[in-house]
Parts: C-alpha cells; sequence; structure tokens
C-alpha cells in the first residue's frame, strides 16, 4: 500500500498546478468563457506543446502512457482553475473511445489531430429520452452495403459546437435499451445532414443538440465491431466520471479554503463571522467532506489504475460523494459569503455552478447510489 | 377544529379564481409560463388590472383602499394568485413602504405617496443593505446630513432589487452617531431617485441576471417633508415593515404551485421516455418534499389562526422564514434533478421562444431550472440570513 506518487505524475500535477495559480486567473477564464469559441485556442495549443493533451495515450501513438492516476491529478488542479477548455471532450471522451477502439488508419486520421491540438472531437453520449442511461439509443444506423445511414438526435454533446469529429454511439440492431447492438461511429461534423445547435452551459462551458438526418458514413467509420460498442462507452463514461470527480475535489478544497478566509475576514457585529460557532462547526464538516471526497478519490483513481474488482463500484460510490457531500460543501461556501456568494462577479458562484453541473453529469448522486447498489447484489 | 372553508369562503375563493382566470393577460401568462422574465411596463399594467378590481393593496386598512379581508380570504387570495401562476405585486412599494408611510407618517405624506403606489405610478425599491452593513443592518453608514430645509445624503446602498425600474427609494439613513444604541440613529427617509447625485450600478446575480444593484448617493439634497416619522425612530418604523412582510414570506402558495405542477409534469411521458415518477427515488424525494411544504403550511396557517382571534404570531411566524426558504430551495432542486441535461443549457432572462434547443425541453417554464436553482440561494441568505433568523429564534422563544 503505498501514497505516494512517482517523480513524473509530481511533476505533472505540480506544472499543471503552476499553470492555475500563475497564468490562469479568473478574470481571464472569464473572458474565454464570454467569448464565441468558449475557451482560449490559444491556451488549447500550450496544452498541446506542454503535452497535456498526450497524457493518457499509448506511447505508440504519440502519447505519455498514462492511466487514471494521472488524470487524477491534472483534473483536480482543473477543477481549481473551473477550465473552461475543452480537455475532458477532446481527451477523455472523444479521445477514450479512439484510445481503446481506433485502428492504425483511425488514429491517424483523428487521434493525431487531438493529441497535436489541431482537431477538436466530442462523443455524443446522451440522446433526449434517455436521462443518464446511455445504453438508451434510438439514433439508428442503418446497413446500406458497406456503407451505414445514421439517423436520430443526440443532446448535450460536450464541445459539440467546435467539434470536427462526433463519436457517435448508434443503435444498430436490438431495442431501445439493449446494451448489445450499439455501435459506435467515427463521423466527420461537416458530413452532409448533420445540424448542430450549439449553445453555452450554465457553468460556463459549452455543447450542442446534434442532429442526424440520413447522414451516410462508410465501412472505415466503425470503431471497434458492429454491435459491440457499448463496453467502450460505458468504460470511457467511467472514466469520464472519475475525471470530473477528481476535478470536483479541486472545486470543493478550493470552496473551502476561500470561504474559511472569508469569514475570518468579514467583520459584522465588530467581530469576524469566523468567530461564531455556529458557523465554526459548519466548517469544520465541510472540512471533513473535503477530506472524506479526496479520500474516496484516492481509493477509486487507485483502484481502476490496478484493475481492481471494485474498480467500477469505486466510482460509483465517488459520483454518490460528490453529489452529495461535495454539493454540501458548495452550498455552504455560497451561503457563509452572504450576498456576495450570490454575485456573478465572486469566483465562488461560478465554482458552485460548475459543481451542480458535475452533480449531473453522468449520473447524479440517486443515479449512482443505485448503480453501487446493483453491484452489490 | 376543522380546515374546511365556509360557503361565504368558498364563494370569495371562486370569484377570485375567476378573476385570475379571466384577466391574467395572456401574453403575460405566456411569459410566466415559459420563464421569461416580466419587463417593467408587464408588471405595471398587470398591477393596473389588479387595481382596477381592488387587489392591489390586500393588506392596506379600508380607508386607505384595503381589501377589508380575513386571514382566510387573504390565505384563500395568494393560493389563487399562484394556482394562475400570476405575479404577486412588486412588494416594495405597497408592501413595505406603504405600511410605514400609513402608520408613521403624515396625512399629507399619505396624500403625497399612497395613491401613487397603490395604483402603480410610482415604483419603489428598498435602500436597507450597505457593503458593510448586510446582517448587522444597524451598523449601516449612509449619512443624511441636516441643511435648513434639507438633507444631504451620502452613501452607498447595495442589493436594491430592480432599483433600475424605481421611481422611489426608501432609505434607512444615519441622521445621527452620538447615541447610545446604534440603532437610535437612524431615520427612515423616502427619495426620489431622479433627485441630482443619485446613481444605479447593476450588480449581475449568480446566474447571469440583472435583478439587483447598488444605489449610489453623492450629496442628494432630500427634503425634510420626506422623512417619515420622527428623526432617529427609523429603527422602529423599519422593523413594523418587518412584521408585514411576514404574512407571505413563507412562499407557501408559490412553493405549492410548483410541486403540484411538478408532479404533474413527471407523471408524463417525455419524448418517449417513461414518466419520471416511475423513478422510486424521484418519487420519494418529491413525497418528502411535499411532506415539509404540508407542515409549513399548516404551520403558517396557525399563525394565521392565531392574528383571527387576535393574538401575536407566536414562534410558528419565526419558524416561517427559514423553512419557507428552505422548502423553496428543495423544490428548485427537484427541478433540476426532474430537468437532468435540460437544466444545464444557459438560457437568457429575455428568451425568444424559437430558442433553439427549446424544442427538446419537456418541462416548458423550467428550461431555466438551473438558473432558478442558483438565483434563489438567496433565499436562505436575503431578509435576515438563516443564521440570524436562528439567533432570534433562540434568543426570543427559546430564551438561549
Amino acid at each position: 500500500m503505498d501514497f505516494t506518487v512517482s517523480e513524473e505524475q509530481s511533476m505533472l500535477a505540480d506544472s499543471v498546478a503552476k499553470f492555475i495559480d500563475n497564468d490562469y486567473d479568473f478574470e481571464s477564464r472569464q473572458k474565454a468563457a464570454a467569448s464565441d469559441l468558449g475557451y482560449s485556442a490559444e491556451l488549447w495549443s500550450t496544452f498541446a506543446d506542454l503535452g497535456w493533451t498526450a497524457v493518457p495515450f499509448d506511447e505508440d501513438d504519440g502519447g505519455l502512457g498514462g492511466g487514471p492516476i494521472e488524470m487524477m491529478l491534472m483534473m483536480e488542479q482543473f477543477g481549481r482553475g473551473l477550465l473552461v477548455e475543452p480537455f475532458l471532450a477532446n481527451i477523455v471522451l472523444a479521445g477514450g473511445v479512439l484510445r481503446r477502439l481506433a485502428t492504425d488508419e483511425q488514429k491517424t486520421q483523428w487521434l493525431a489531430g487531438i493529441i497535436s491540438g489541431e482537431t477538436q472531437a466530442a462523443l455524443a453520449f446522451a440522446e433526449p429520452q434517455a436521462r443518464f442511461d446511455i445504453n438508451n439509443i434510438v439514433t439508428t444506423a442503418t446497413a446500406d452495403g458497406g456503407n451505414w445511414v445514421i439517423n436520430g438526435s443526440k443532446t448535450l454533446v460536450l464541445n459539440g459546437g467546435s467539434a470536427e469529429l462526433f463519436i457517435v454511439p448508434a443503435r444498430t440492431a436490438g431495442e431501445q435499451s439493449d446494451e448489445d447492438g450499439i455501435t459506435l461511429f467515427a463521423v466527420a461534423a461537416k458530413s452532409a445532414g448533420i445540424e448542430v445547435k450549439a449553445y453555452k452551459t450554465v457553468d460556463g462551458q459549452q455543447a450542442a443538440e446534434v442532429s442526424f438526418n440520413n447522414v451516410a458514413v462508410d465501412g472505415t467509420a466503425v470503431l471497434g465491431e458492429v454491435g459491440n460498442g457499448y463496453a467502450t462507452l460505458q468504460d470511457v463514461i467511467d472514466e469520464a466520471t472519475l475525471a470530473v470527480c477528481a476535478e470536483a475535489v479541486g472545486i470543493i478544497r478550493t470552496l473551502q479554503d476561500k470561504t474559511v478566509e472569508y469569514v475570518k475576514n468579514r467583520v459584522q457585529f465588530g467581530v469576524p463571522i469566523g468567530s461564531f460557532q455556529a458557523l465554526q462547526h459548519r466548517l469544520v464538516e465541510t472540512l471533513m467532506e473535503c477530506e472524506q471526497s479526496k479520500s474516496l478519490l484516492l481509493w477509486s483513481a487507485m483502484v481502476n489504475n490496478s484493475g481492481g474488482a471494485d474498480a467500477k463500484k469505486s466510482i460509483h460510490a465517488l459520483k454518490y460523494q460528490i453529489g452529495t457531500a461535495g454539493v454540501n460543501v458548495a452550498k455552504e461556501a455560497v451561503q457563509m459569503h452572504g450576498g456576495m456568494g450570490v454575485t456573478w462577479e465572486l469566483d465562488v458562484a461560478h465554482f458552485f455552478k460548475r459543481l451542480t453541473t458535475i452533480d449531473l453529469l453522468f449520473g447524479n448522486a440517486d443515479y449512482h447510489l443505485d448503480k453501487y447498489v446493483e453491484l452489490s447484489a | 377544529m376543522n380546515v374546511d372553508f365556509s360557503k361565504e369562503e368558498l364563494d370569495f375563493q371562486q370569484e377570485v379564481r375567476t378573476f385570475f382566470k379571466d384577466k391574467y393577460p395572456q401574453d403575460l401568462k405566456k411569459k410566466s409560463d415559459s420563464g421569461i422574465s416580466l419587463l417593467r411596463e408587464d408588471f405595471i399594467r398587470w398591477q393596473k388590472i389588479m387595481y382596477e378590481q381592488g387587489y392591489a393593496a390586500v393588506n392596506w386598512p379600508v380607508e386607505h383602499g384595503g381589501t377589508g379581508w380575513t386571514p382566510v380570504q387573504k390565505y384563500i387570495f395568494s393560493n389563487e394568485i399562484a394556482r394562475a401562476n400570476a405575479p404577486d405585486m412588486v412588494p416594495f412599494g405597497v408592501k413595505m413602504v406603504a405600511p410605514v408611510i400609513y402608520t408613521f407618517g403624515t396625512p399629507e405624506q399619505c396624500e403625497r405617496f399612497l395613491p401613487d403606489i397603490i395604483q402603480s405610478n410610482a415604483w419603489w425599491c428598498q435602500g436597507y443593505s450597505e457593503p458593510g452593513s448586510g446582517s448587522d443592518l444597524a451598523s449601516l453608514k449612509t449619512r443624511a446630513d441636516r441643511d435648513g430645509d434639507h438633507y444631504i445624503v451620502n452613501g452607498t446602498k447595495t442589493w436594491t432589487t430592480l432599483a433600475q425600474m424605481a421611481d422611489w427609494i426608501f432609505c434607512l439613513v444615519r441622521t445621527s452617531s452620538d447615541v447610545a444604541r446604534r440603532q437610535e440613529g437612524i431615520s427612515f427617509l423616502l427619495i426620489d431617485m431622479s433627485t441630482p447625485g443619485v446613481s444605479v450600478k447593476p450588480i449581475i446575480t449568480i446566474e447571469g441576471d440583472h435583478e439587483v444593484n447598488e444605489v449610489h448617493f453623492e450629496d442628494v439634497r432630500v427634503p425634510v417633508a420626506n422623512l417619515v416619522g420622527e428623526e432617529g425612530k427609523g429603527w422602529t418604523y423599519g422593523k413594523v415593515l418587518l412584521q408585514h412582510e411576514r404574512a407571505n414570506i413563507a412562499g407557501v402558495s408559490r412553493s405549492k404551485y410548483r410541486l403540484s405542477k411538478l408532479r404533474e409534469k413527471t407523471s408524463q411521458e417525455i419524448h418517449g421516455a417513461s414518466p419520471l415518477l416511475d423513478d422510486q427515488n424521484f418519487a420519494r424525494n418529491l413525497a418528502a418534499a411535499e411532506i415539509e411544504l404540508k407542515a409549513l403550511e399548516y404551520t403558517e396557517l396557525r399563525t394565521l389562526a392565531a392574528i383571527k382571534v387576535g393574538k401575536a404570531p407566536g414562534p410558528e411566524s419565526s419558524i416561517l422564514k427559514i423553512r419557507g426558504s428552505e422548502v423553496q430551495q428543495r423544490i428548485d432542486e427537484l427541478y433540476v434533478a426532474a430537468a437532468g441535461y435540460y437544466a444545464l443549457p444557459y438560457v437568457p432572462q429575455q428568451y425568444d421562444l424559437e430558442f433553439p434547443i427549446n424544442e427538446h425541453i419537456g418541462y416548458g417554464a423550467e428550461t431555466r431550472s438551473s438558473l432558478v436553482y442558483f438565483n434563489n440561494r438567496k433565499a436562505s441568505i436575503y431578509g435576515g440570513s438563516n443564521e440570524i433568523q436562528k439567533n432570534i429564534i433562540s434568543k426570543h422563544v427559546l430564551g438561549l
């Protein structure tokens, strides 16, 4: 049992932390979020130069061979900075599918560009009727000789407005919620029949509704085996869930520290409000919630790194924790900042909004507790 | 003991229900049902319709245009307006400053201000909080220095709701620092927003809307005739104002409407998905919120019953603000949970019903559910934060 990180992991964590501390101030973040693109193209390029976009990919493909530990370390820092650059969408989601399933040709066509920062991508993992169930797919891909015709709608496609590549789970066989019969396709965004309605999301990021109207692709668009895409899709969503939980741990720790600092300085009734025992005890509660969340994160990252039996279950546990304890930390931070906590100007408000969004992403606390219960049976 | 309405009360309920059905403008109803904020002119149009009906100033004394309703009738009215999803009167004029004017002001001030308030000819806002005086309101620093027939006002008020729409502001200002207790140096002053030296700076709230403001006063000359009551007694008058707020502070009627609407919507299929109420977790959470709200409703009714027989409200009313805000926030969370991913697109305050993602969102007005949730984190902070309310109960009810 070893809780230390390797020297390379430590260097990676430090470099991301330093970037957040020195080069990613809140004002710049807000400006990037408000821009048409929704993030800084320049910074995305910098991430590629730094090798951050290469971290989880195989060395043979130009990656750095990183795993869950590296992802945890990076995402925690991205949470501290409220990053709006589309790391999750490109590297974890779309990249996660390509990493597992892409042939050499497909890697050359798509993955190289993602790693170099030149290609924007998106995984269309959600449908309007599906709520959080990724196997609930009515988008169809109908065989047409060696080609396929895709019809359907996807919702909340993260980075959908910028993507040149859509990874599209479509049903090639089976009933609406069957796990079998799901095929993953790599579809160029400029294909005829694709309509993208992009929008900003409430947490300062961006997504899109994407519809497919008789979109024709050839056999080279199929990722992995026809009808067998579900297991990979689930693995990638699980990995992304772990990633946003790490981001959330970074967020709540930041909120905790800011709130403690605020109550030490805000004077009412002639004293710092931090001198009131009522607030002190609540801040101890939130401290414990931060530490417990971090602990579960470490467990989950480690057990997913080693491929232990509890790997999936740990992700559900962690997501449940974030959606309960994590949400509580965020609420307390806003409450204790008084009226300031509900203003656009204060970063605390934006941390709260991103944490709320993370709670919903890939299933809320109730959803994941159900999954945990299922896996415990 | 019984909870039934009498025949007269049922008739009254029908009369009020019919009014809202017939007279709440359809174009405004479309906005409220879609979560689009009403504009200044919308509020004024609707408020004038309510004035014509005699409903604009429910709680005022009859001689000033009030309804003379019993507490039960007022309860029925607040249920019906919520049921119609019509907005209440903007409270600052009719519910907050007017009671202070008719209780402590001169007949001349009543004549001067009350008609414009009840007819919605003048829009009022509230100048209480300051950047350095939130929970500790008595520490306020905005000064009003006497200069002949005027006060010269200097300072900054904050969190001023809809000041950008206002014609007048009522302010707690410091007229004296040479007092034993800070509260004794505070006066209640009415200020015309168009007076030179008054400026309004928007404060954008967490969800991105413009609802509150900072109001700056720089050498603003205010006639002494705008002082309500006695100099130095403003704090007392302000407390009277708070008592008048208590009637609806719990927001029970609105919460009832929102929960029943949510139950109705989640019992339906959306986009071919089975009703969300089939999800045990959601069903249980909704049920728990309904139970909490029912308890709150009866706590409020107990308060009304006490007032009806002439008793002063007991501890029940102190609980209303705390639990009321908590229930509201719980309902906000249920709406977000119900919306799922549909809570995530950012939808502006004024939006075109042709907004690109509308066709996919099955919950109508609640397309802004997460934005409403974010904004309403304020409910446990404003009006005397829940921490302050607990201090009050602890001290004055528990004697601790």
